[in-house]
């Protein structure tokens, strides 16, 4: 009862977050999405546009819903039971939660790489190969083996795994297992590529990376990161989302963001007084 | 040093002292667990010992089996008096005659009719049936006459393997002055020796102790266990995966899990009854039959596979299933391609132990008639039959004092098969983690 009451205040007084514009060319628009996890409102009414062809960084403390969000992009949040998702997501002008929006399709479009590297205890061959198999895009052996090769090249990988295609994805450095990951996720060739704190669990030079490629990514895919480090952010996207509580505080190009936040919550977290 | 401890003052000073009093007594605590710990396993491998030792050493004799060599003449008069060499015929001959012909031909001075059936029950009875056999192997004994090794009687078979004792007054034990003096005779002549008992592994149940084996039990234990992993396998790793991975979580699913962990719990004879009332009453499927006891044994370790599975599929790190499902397989996807296998040891694992549980199942079989003493050995799923651990529970139940080592020996051969199922277990597992 009393939620409704604060949604309704909400809807009537709630003031877009700073540096929201509507732009011609988002690759997903998310407007007033709200996420609850049973009692608890993790998100709340965030609109907010991601363009094709950038790298997005979503960017506060811990807690703040920026991996929230960012599982509502690939409807990840589906998995979680007591989980709660309302508004509208779209992606090329087509609304995602839609019922007749088949998950598995969406999913094929936009592929997601975790804080932690998570390869399948298969071979490096089957880890990447996964999707294409899952999916039906190889028709044959040799396009799936074209597809392995460049996914693997497209992440950097192939010259330190090309003499190895049967070793065990597992046994790889973190760094690797991350870019393996990545190659897993492009293989799919989707359309997107959410990264989940993809460097929280690697060392500066494996990040360096994996950095390095985000940026080669940038090309061909939209990519969304979440991020703990502002440095990351700075370094490898060109907007920035500032999430606190649940809150979309403010967006904007990552430039603007650190150099001149609109915002007082975003110039204490990105000035390190809180968060 | 001391200078140090000057510095930082007090405090410093009264953790270190506090703790040089109490470090005696943390360590003496470890050392006094650590003794529970060595006694306790130390009591637990020497009761085991024992439990073998005891078995073992009832039941190894019942791996030999005294036999006498006898002189017998393959008389056409006897098996085939017709001259037809019918085999149906020959097979109803009375060979019983040809091995009692031969021991009395033994001691020829045994004339009185109550002397020779003594004389004769030296022999066991299933001497007619092998004299029989080795006529339907070679037919061209007919007519001729030769020596065969044929089975002792279970007293002889007792006194000879020094479980009756010789020096008892004659009327507290169950072989006779006369009796010995026979046996004691055919000794010398080495026509008495003790041979490996194929009998015992070849052979169904009998009321002779001599001739009683645990083949019929084997099969019947093996028919059971087939029709059991058939069903219990594949049921309960589906309802497993169907109540981890696709069942909504709700009030119905929650009273589901209790009342599979409440079935885990129920007394097996339960079930047994539930087997009678359903399965051969209402059904009206064969009593005793292997696939009856597959039936109840399946509802007995359903349970034990479902729990099982469950926490094996549970263990599978979420991050898997993000993986999978991130690049956007479905969930029945997810689950064949990835869970599923990971989960595979110890689901097998579980199967296996509620295997095992099963095979040394004996109370639910006992409402279901398999208790029931059955001489030939189950052709199928249908025949009556009896298992390992039934058959072990009627030989402890007979009163002939032979029993009592075959008692021993089929436990040794059970305990056996649970040790193989286990190995099996612990190999599967290996090289399952292996591979991934």
């Amino acid at each position: 009862m009393e939620k409704a009451n604060v949604r309704e205040a909400r809807e009537t007084t709630s003031e877009t977050p700073e540096g929201t514009t509507a732009v011609t060319d988002a690759k997903i628009q998310a407007v007033r999405t709200n996420v609850h996890y049973g009692d608890k409102h993790a998100l709340k009414d965030v609109t907010l546009d991601i363009r094709a062809g950038e790298v997005t960084s979503f960017i506060g403390p811990s807690g703040c819903g920026k991996s929230t969000f960012l599982r509502c992009l690939n409807r990840m949040n589906d998995t979680i039971d007591s989980c709660r998702v309302s508004g509208t997501v779209r992606m090329d002008g087509e609304d995602i939660y839609d019922p007749k929006i088949d998950v598995v399709q969406l999913r094929a479009r936009v592929g997601m790489v975790f804080q932690k590297p998570n390869p399948f205890p298969k071979s490096i061959y089957d880890n990447i190969a996964y999707g294409p198999r899952i999916h039906g895009l190889a028709a044959n052996k040799d396009e799936l083996d074209e597809i392995v090769v460049t996914s693997l090249e497209k992440a950097g990988l192939l010259a330190e795994v090309k003499d190895r295609m049967e070793a065990p994805g597992t046994g790889l450095s973190g760094g690797q297992q991350q870019r393996l990951c990545i190659a897993r996720a492009i293989a799919v060739s989707p359309e997107v590529i959410l990264m989940d704190e993809p460097c929280s669990a690697l060392d500066p030079i494996a990040t360096a990376k994996i950095e390095e490629l985000i940026d080669e990514l940038r090309e061909n895919y939209t990519i969304v990161i979440v991020t703990h480090s502002m440095q990351q952010a700075a370094r490898v996207s060109q907007r920035t989302a500032f999430f606190h509580l649940g809150e979309l505080i403010e967006v904007g190009d990552t430039e603007q963001i650190f150099t001149n936040p609109r915002h007082k919550l975003t110039q204490g977290y990105i000035t390190g007084r809180f968060g | 040093m001391s200078e140090m401890t000057a510095v930082s003052g007090t405090p410093g000073r009264r953790t270190r002292d506090l703790v040089a009093a109490g470090i005696g007594r943390r360590y003496r605590a470890e050392r006094r667990f650590r003794i529970f710990g060595l006694v306790a396993i130390a009591s637990a491998l020497v009761f085991m010992a024992l439990l073998f030792m005891s078995i073992i050493g009832k039941g190894y004799s019942a791996f030999v089996q005294t036999e006498i060599r006898l002189p017998v003449a393959y008389a056409v008069s006897v098996i085939d008096p017709d001259g037809t060499r019918n085999l149906d015929d020959m097979r109803r001959a009375n060979y019983g005659k040809l091995y009692r012909d031969g021991i009395q031909s033994l001691f020829p001075d045994v004339t009185s009719r109550q002397d020779r059936r003594v004389l004769n029950g030296l022999v066991s009875s299933g001497a007619s049936f092998q004299i029989r056999d080795a006529v339907f192997e070679d037919q061209s004994l007919i007519g001729k006459s030769g020596e065969i090794w044929v089975p002792a009687s279970d007293d002889v078979d007792m006194l000879v393997k020094g479980k009756i004792d010789r020096n008892l007054p004659e009327s507290a034990r169950r072989v006779s002055d006369q009796e010995i003096a026979w046996i004691d005779a055919l000794e010398k002549d080495g026509r008495l020796a003790t041979r490996f008992n194929w009998r015992f592994f070849t052979n169904g149940d009998s009321r002779e102790p001599e001739l009683a084996g645990i083949w019929g039990a084997v099969v019947g234990s093996f028919l059971t266990m087939i029709v059991t992993l058939a069903l219990s396998f594949p049921l309960g790793v589906a309802t497993a995966v169907y109540l981890e991975e696709f069942a909504p979580k709700n009030r119905w699913t929650d009273i589901i899990e209790v009342n599979i962990n409440n079935l885990a719990a129920i007394p097996s004879i339960v079930f047994g009854l539930l087997g009678l009332a359903v399965f051969l009453q209402f059904f009206g499927l064969p009593r005793s039959a292997p696939v009856v006891g597959g039936l109840v044994l399946t509802l007995m370790t359903l349970p034990t596979i479902i729990i099982a599975a469950r926490v094996s599929l549970k263990s599978v790190p979420p991050s898997i299933r993000e993986a999978a499902l991130g690049l956007g397989a479905s969930k029945m996807q997810m689950v064949t391609n990835d869970v599923l296998p990971l989960a595979m040891p110890g689901i097998l694992t579980g199967t296996i132990i509620g295997m095992g549980r099963a095979l040394g199942e004996t109370a639910p079989l006992l409402m279901i008639g398999m208790v029931a003493f059955i001489v030939d050995i189950p052709g199928g799923f249908h025949d009556p039959a009896t298992v390992l651990p039934v058959q072990i529970y009627i030989w402890a139940d007979s009163a002939e004092r032979a029993f009592v080592e075959r008692t021993s020996a089929a436990i040794m051969v059970l305990l056996t098969f649970l040790i193989i199922m286990n190995a099996a277990a612990v190999f599967l597992r290996g090289k399952f983690e292996r591979r991934w």
